[in-house]
This record gives structure tokens, sequence and C-alpha cells, in this order.
């Protein structure tokens, strides 16, 4: 098949890359899969999907526990793929905990602040506890995942939560970061991508500020680590979650990186089996990181997997990766740019973004929008993508995204574009 | 890829003309402010429903004197099925007795749930027939049941 080629990866390879992810040859609705929802959940390759079906078929055993050869086959390659995906950004094995998601991993660091704050995890933690006066800070335009575990944090502990807001096209306020960011922040939690706006904000720059007062920084980089080289240790960051299934990976997991000594320090969030060295009747001493947060039985099969997934992203290579969606990105908004009735969520100018973008079409419902084009075999996101004060800010309660991949062809990009004009005139026909 | 290709009939089946003059002509449409509120015979019962996915919300004031409604007024947002089934549930409410209210909730749910296998009972809903095409698009059940589920625990406040 001949098709267009982006600077980051050629027609052929493309073409190749393809093969290699069987539901993209799935029809849907009478019409061939154009699946353009990958910042929902990403599509799997045939080696992933192998490697799971192949580490239950010939290896599956509990890990860290028991003598038996599956037993000790299963804990090499889960702690195998654990190095590989801790190497994949930029960590050390020791400081990649899993999680089942990346929910939970920012529940996971709010909770332990919060057994800190009330004296847990002794001398060590003293340093994570929140009293009334701290401020926990995040952003106005966070996924639910990134807004609610810290209003939580906050109510138990009686510190302050803190909004950096945004502006009327969806930028992060910088100019009112100083402010903001004092002696009394804590904690700083923000996206890397905008999950709505597709937009990339400055983490090295937002996490020297924030270590210039002492705060802990906190990245959720659900929507970068698939999708660009992210280096954890470059970017200088304390606290990173990322989600397995927007990867390649399968869902049911996700990845907390903590920075070793803070690992350390910190109290367990769950608590209980495999997460333990001596247990009394009274009390229980805990194993070093990563172990002391994976409490109960792991999802195997899942991270040997993601491991897989990495292997996958990084022969493809993330710099070209990042290069073909920025050129789908670029083609998705400069196509939506020239269609009457959308409004681009989020700046359009002077700004780095992925191949992500929601729009309003003011007058039509995301869900009809959605629906006509489903009609097409075309799949996007309607709806608020769970950051509901962000839609509320721009003056919508539900958008519509279509979001890109490795897999992505530049053609399936203009099918939406040109799908999107005859949606909204056939209900503007209706009206 | 899909060139000029339009979405098949299914697509005319969920925006069919009723459900787009409800639309265009909700009605029982805006909610009644306190001294309106007073003036109507019985008690008034008011539910918020939201439908998390989506955000699509209805507002209903359902007002009963002792067990018939008595006035139905509604407001909300979101797409055209959640905002369709709304004004033809509302046009329909006044009159009925709690009981046939809950008949006609279970009815209406019982298609809806479906995917399409049994039909509306149009003697029965009436213009709730047209919505009879949500059914068989799973997504959109929850649009098309929001008002009714709103009815439902406006009457649970009894």
């Amino acid at each position: 098949m001949s098709g267009i080629a982006t600077a980051g990866i050629t027609s052929a390879e493309l073409t190749a890359i393809r093969a290699d992810f069987p539901i993209l040859a799935e029809t849907v609705n009478g019409h061939p899969l154009v699946y353009l929802d990958s910042g929902a959940t990403s599509q799997r390759p045939r080696s992933v999907l192998d490697a799971e079906l192949d580490y239950v078929t010939h290896r599956n055993a509990a890990v860290h526990r028991g003598a038996h050869t599956l037993a000790a086959e299963a804990t090499e390659e889960f702690e195998g793929a654990r190095e590989r995906v801790a190497a994949f950004i930029g960590a050390r094995p020791d400081e990649l905990v899993w999680v089942s998601n990346a929910t939970e991993g920012l529940n996971l660091v709010a909770y332990a602040i919060g057994n800190a704050s009330l004296g847990r995890g002794g001398e060590a933690a003293k340093r994570f506890a929140l009293r009334p006066g701290d401020e926990i800070l995040t952003t106005e335009l966070e996924h639910h995942a990134n807004l609610i575990p810290w209003q939580e944090l906050a109510a138990r502990t009686g510190a302050t939560l803190r909004v950096l807001p945004i502006d009327d096209e969806g930028r992060l306020r910088l100019d009112l970061l100083d402010g903001l960011l004092t002696e009394r922040t804590r904690v700083f939690a923000f996206s890397h991508v905008s999950n709505v706006l597709g937009t990339v904000h400055p983490v090295a720059e937002l996490a020297a500020k924030a270590h210039a007062v002492g705060a802990l920084v906190v990245v959720d980089a659900c929507q970068s680590i698939p999708h660009l080289p992210v280096d954890v240790k470059a970017l200088d960051v304390d606290f990173v979650v990322f989600s397995s299934h927007k990867m390649l990976g399968p869902t049911g997991l996700g990845g907390l990186y903590g920075r070793a000594e803070l690992l350390d320090a910190l109290p367990p969030f769950l608590t209980g089996g495999s997460m333990i060295t001596t247990v009394t009747l009274e009390s229980a001493e805990f194993l070093p990181p990563p172990q002391k947060f994976e409490a109960g039985t792991q999802r195997v099969s899942q991270v040997v997997a993601l491991g897989t997934a990495v292997d996958y992203l990084a022969a493809v290579g993330m710099d070209r990766i990042h290069a073909h969606e920025l050129e789908l990105g670029r083609r998705l908004v400069e196509g939506l740019q020239g269609l009457d009735g959308v409004r681009i969520l989020g700046p359009v100018a002077d700004v780095e973004r992925v191949g992500l973008a929601a729009i309003d079409t003011p007058g039509i419902h995301a869900h009809d929008l959605g629906q006509y084009l489903d009609g097409l075999g075309i799949a996007v996101r309607v709806g608020h993508h769970c950051a509901q004060p962000l839609h509320r800010r721009l003056g919508t309660t539900a958008s519509t995204r279509a979001s890109t991949y490795l897999y992505t062809r530049p053609e399936e990009v203009d099918a939406y574009l040109e799908a999107l004009p005859r949606a909204i005139d056939y209900f503007r026909s209706l009206a | 890829m899909s060139g000029e290709q339009q979405p098949g009939g299914e697509l005319d089946s969920l925006y069919q003309e009723i459900i787009v003059d409800h639309v265009k002509h909700p009605r029982r449409r805006g909610l009644h402010a306190a001294d309106e509120l007073a003036v109507l015979d019985g008690t008034t019962y008011e539910t918020h429903q939201l439908n998390p996915t989506c955000g699509d919300e209805v507002t209903l004031q359902l007002t009963l004197d002792g067990d018939t409604v008595t006035d139905a007024a509604w407001t909300g947002r979101g797409c055209m099925v959640s905002q369709s089934s709304a004004s033809i549930l509302a046009e329909q409410l006044p009159g009925l007795t709690v009981d046939e209210v809950h008949e006609r909730v279970a009815s209406f749910r019982e298609s809806m749930r479906s995917r399409g296998e049994v039909p509306i009972d149009e003697e029965l809903l009436g213009d709730a027939v047209a919505l009879e095409g949500a059914s068989r698009f799973i997504a959109r059940v929850k649009c098309a049941m929001l008002a009714w589920v709103a009815a439902e625990a406006a009457l649970a406040q009894r």
C-alpha cells in the first residue's frame, strides 16, 4: 500500500508497523477502522499480545516466592521487564513501582504523604508531612486523577490546595507561578502533556522552580511517555506516573517513578503480603522499594507484556515516533483551523503540541458528532475526558478529541478532517 | 479512506424527525422559580441527573397532588438524544398517576436495554417511540434514560 510519509516514519515503514497491529485491519460499521483514540487507549502489536500469551502458557507462576523453576523464571521475567521499562524512562529499576494504573500511582503518592502526615514512616518520613498552612499546587487543566487525590489529601491534612490557572486560550499562566509557588508549597503536581489540549508543558523549568522553594514535583506523564522521549533524570522531577495501556501495553498496569531517596523515605500506601521483611502481631517491617509499595499479588503477565511494548517502541525509536506524531498533529490542527463551526481547544500558535486535538462544535454536541463519525468507522473520544474544570473554563461541557500514535496514517487524519464538515452539515440540516 | 461516503441509515434511525422536533421545540423546558412553584397544586420534587461520562445533565421538577402528577418542568444540556428524551417525557407526565409513571419508565427502560430487541410500546410511550434507535447504540442508552431516571428519583423523594 502506498501512502504519505512523515518526517518520522516512511510510508513503507508505516505499512509494516500497521501490519503488526491486528486490530487496525478491522472493519467498523462497514468501514475500515480509523482509530483516532490512542490518547484514551493505544492498540497493541502482535508481539505484545504474544508475549503475554507465551508467558501464561509456559512460565506462569507467582513471583518473589516459591523455589520451583517456573517461579524463578517468572520472577526473572517480571524483574527483567521492570529493568527495560525503567531504562526506557531513564530510571533505575528500583525507582519504578508497579501500580494498577496512573490514577493509583498518583493516589499512592498522595496517600503515602497523608500517612507521613499522620506520623507514619518515622523520622525519615517527616519531610513529607503536611499540616495546616502547607500548600499543594496543581493546575486548572489537569485530568481528574491529578486533581482529586490532592483535594482529598488537602482535606485530610488541613493543607490548602492551590491551582495555577490557565488563560482564555488554555495556556498555563506561568506569569502567576512565582506568586503561587512559595515556601509554603510542599507539592507541585502537573501534567507533562495535557490530555485535552495536547500541549506540552515545560516540565524541567517548572520542576526547577518548584525545587527552588523545596516542593516535591509530581508529573502526570500519561500523554507524554508514550509519544515522546522522556528522561525522568534529565527532567529532574521527583515522581512520575504513566499508563501501560496508552503505550502499547495491557490495561490494569501503570508505573510510578520515584527518586530513590524519596521512595526510601516514603511510608507505604497499600500494605500486606509481599512487601514485608518481619511481621509480628503488633507491627511490620517493610522491604526496600519498589517492593515496599507492591503489596499483594502483582500483574505479572501485564508487566511482561509492557516490557515487550517498550522494546517495540524503542526499536522504532521514540525520536521518530515523536517526529511522526508532531507532523500528524500539525496536519490535524491545520486542517481543523480551516473548518467552519469548529473551535480548537487550547492554543495553536507558538506552542508545542503532540498529535492530539480536541474541538468544540458550537450547537452540535460532541456525543452526536461522535455518533456520526462512528458510522464511518472513525473512532474519536467524546465527552469531558476526565477534565471537567478545564472544559468549564473553556466554556463547554464536552469536546471531540482525536489523537494519533505511531501507527496512525496521515490519510486517517485526512479522513477525519473530511468527515467533520459533513457531520456538521448533517446536524445543521436537522436544525 | 472513506472519501465521500456517508454513515448508513442507522444514523437516520437515531436522529428521527420527532427527536429533531423536540430538540428544536422542547416541551416544558424551563424550571419554575420559587414563586411559580408556590401557586402550583401539590408538592414539587426536584432532581438533577448527570451522565458522568459525557457531562449531559437534566434537572426535573415534578409536581404531585396526592398520587397524580400535576406539573413537570425541566432544563438541561447535552446531546440530542438526552435532551429530546427529556422533552418527550416531560410532555407526557402531567395527568399520570405515580403508578403510571413507574409503568412507563419500566417499559421504556426494558426497551432501551434490549439492544433493539424489545420494540417501544408506542401506545404507552407515545413520541418516545422515536428513541427506539438509541437502544441499538449501547453508548447512547444512558443518554436516552437520563430524564426517565430523573423522574424515578423525583418520585423516590416522596
